[in-house]
């Protein structure tokens, strides 16, 4: 089993890496889906770069592929033209150097594991030491708020703290990159802005770069460094959005004009790329 | 003629030890089966007793046929403290060693039962991870897997003695093969689905992870898989134990239950058969609530809510 296994890979470019490959670099993807009527464009002529330590949301309807494009980034799913760079490399060797932590909709825990050895899974499949495994499964689920639930099984949290011990599984293995496909989408508005502003501080402690998709404008301009509006029917790049809003932001500054004023364009932008064909 | 009597008593499967406000509900079932089953005792045997009667030219009372028809030593159908009393001497008042011994030939099937069974599991879980996992045998292999079972046993079993016997192998192995070609079928279904269940969301992240097939099978597939297995189990638990019973009767076997139900009905003593089928029954009972002991213990370590 663990013949194959590489060496775990501290790909960090935090140190000498001024010559550090961009993490996300897109050009012209397509990605067509065939389909025995029509075929579905789920993505079309993309070109977006994604700077190291960015973070960057997908906005968009439905059906706009912002989770397609999250997916062709993991090599989960395959673009049909075009090409795309993950850390330098194609997507595929970036998750087989494991490049990336992913956090799903759902937090798709193992029933039957504890909240630590659910953590500790990623860990044991790179072969790490068990003595590793724990004290990073420690740090991270500290980091989360959820130090002492350790021996917890899953159906024993909320959806809230599931989800959370699902970002500490995904910063256990300590990718440089973090992709977060709606992982609040899930939850009530109080549960969503506490975890917003924990991610905040994470990212801002960090320094990793977080590709984030949302349908929730607010969400997206809280959280983003820029903002990828996103439109249906092809799945398109409509507008990118730079925030002027600084790193720290407590939650009060979705009150202020600046805030709004992002809010504002990333709406607009939404409704320029909305039809109502249908 | 041996097969429909087989039939009847299946084991009660899923059979749970309830509390005490459960108790009520099964003694009222149990206390109506049993006034039914004496109910058919009169019933059947009567002709036999009002011949008996006829022949002998004497005027006989309701309270004397009844008596008569629960008390016969060759009934149709024997009453169930009839049942109940050989049922007790065989088990308890008979040396084990001895052929008149119940618990002898219990212990005969037994073996063969939960051979067959180790057997079957090792077959049906073998062959299910080789479906799931190599397309050419999920396209191959299934077929055959099905049709193996629409082959009635009766008809391969004596087959299988024949064959093996020709090759030096009596006993316990051609009982056990019959039974493990009865019970590995649910095992393989049950596995193939368990093993298919993982939710696509926890596939891809064993992707994400760059896990290799045999980490995605131990970590994910397989515990997924353990409801699916310990259901497929208690229904293969309880076919390997009527498997036995049917590899014992094409053999002649001088042992096991099913011997005793060919010796019994050989020479008509039905209380003979009845107190064996109560026995395997017993035994299927006791099997199918032992795997699911051994459910119950593995839900625990996996967490299960208590």
């Amino acid at each position: 089993m663990s013949a194959i296994d590489p060496i775990p890979t501290p790909a960090s470019g935090s140190a000498g890496a001024d010559i550090a490959p961009d993490a996300v670099v897109a050009r012209n993807l397509s990605l067509i889906y065939p389909a025995a009527d029509k075929p579905v464009v789920a993505l079309s002529d993309i070109d977006l770069t994604i700077r190291r330590g960015e973070f960057v949301s997908f906005i968009g309807p439905s059906g706009c592929g912002k989770t397609t494009l999250m997916r062709v980034v993991a090599d989960l799913a395959t673009p049909t033209s075009g090409s795309i760079t993950v850390n330098g490399v194609s997507p595929h060797a970036a998750r087989l150097s494991r490049a990336y932590g992913y956090v799903f909709q759902a937090p798709a825990l193992y029933a039957w594991r504890n909240v630590q050895r659910n953590v500790m899974l990623p860990l044991e499949i790179m072969g790490l030491p068990v003595a590793e495994r724990r004290s990073r499964a420690a740090r991270y689920l500290d980091m989360v708020g959820l130090g002492g639930f350790e021996r917890k099984f899953p159906w024993q949290l909320s959806g809230g703290m599931q989800q959370r011990v699902s970002i500490a599984r995904a910063l256990a293995f300590e990718p440089d990159l973090l992709l977060m496909d709606e992982p609040f989408g899930a939850l009530d508005e109080i549960t969503r802005d506490h975890l917003n502003e924990q991610l905040l501080q994470l990212w801002n402690r960090t320094g990793k770069t977080v590709i984030f998709v949302t349908h929730s404008i607010s969400e997206a301009v809280y959280l983003s460094t820029r903002i990828v509006v996103m439109s249906p029917r092809p799945g398109r790049i409509l507008e990118i959005i730079d925030s002027p809003l600084p790193p720290q932001r407590p939650l009060d500054i979705r009150e202020t004009p600046a805030f709004l004023e992002v809010a504002h364009r990333v709406r607009v932008a939404l409704r320029a790329g909305h039809s109502y064909d249908d | 003629m041996t097969t429909e009597i087989l039939r009847l008593p299946r084991p009660v499967t899923g059979s749970r030890s309830g509390p005490l406000r459960d108790a009520l509900p099964v003694g009222v079932v149990v206390l109506a089966l049993i006034a039914l089953w004496y109910g058919l005792a009169v019933w059947l045997n009567a002709a036999q007793v009002i011949d008996r009667f006829a022949n002998n030219d004497t005027a006989w009372t309701v309270r004397e046929l009844v008596d008569a028809t629960w008390s016969m030593e060759r009934p149709v159908l024997p009453a169930p403290h009839q049942v109940a009393q050989n049922f007790y001497e065989t088990v308890f008042d008979t040396a084990v060693s001895s052929k008149r011994s119940l618990v002898f030939h219990a212990g005969v099937t037994l073996s063969a039962t939960l051979l067959g069974f180790l057997m079957g599991a090792v077959l049906g879980i073998a062959l299910a991870v080789g479906i799931v996992h190599l397309a050419v045998l999920d396209r191959s292999l299934l077929p055959w897997i099905i049709a193996s079972q629409t082959i009635p046993i009766l008809a391969i079993a004596p087959m299988v003695v024949v064959v093996l016997g020709n090759l030096g192998f009596e006993g316990l192995l051609p009982k056990a093969i019959i039974s493990m070609y009865l019970c590995f079928f649910p095992i393989t279904i049950g596995v193939v689905k368990g093993l298919r269940a993982p939710d696509p969301l926890q596939l891809d992240l064993m992707r994400t992870y760059n896990a290799t097939p045999t980490q995605t099978f131990w970590k994910l597939r397989l515990p997924t898989a353990t409801p699916f297995l310990f259901a497929s189990l208690k229904v293969a638990i309880a076919t390997s134990l009527v498997g036995a019973i049917v590899g014992e009767l094409p053999t002649g076997a001088q042992a096991g239950l099913g011997a005793r139900l060919l010796s019994g009905s050989y020479y008509g003593q039905t209380v003979q058969i009845w107190s064996a089928l109560v026995m395997a029954s017993l035994i299927g009972v006791l099997l199918v609530f032992l795997v699911g002991a051994v459910e119950r213990g593995v839900g625990r370590a996996m967490g299960a809510a208590r």
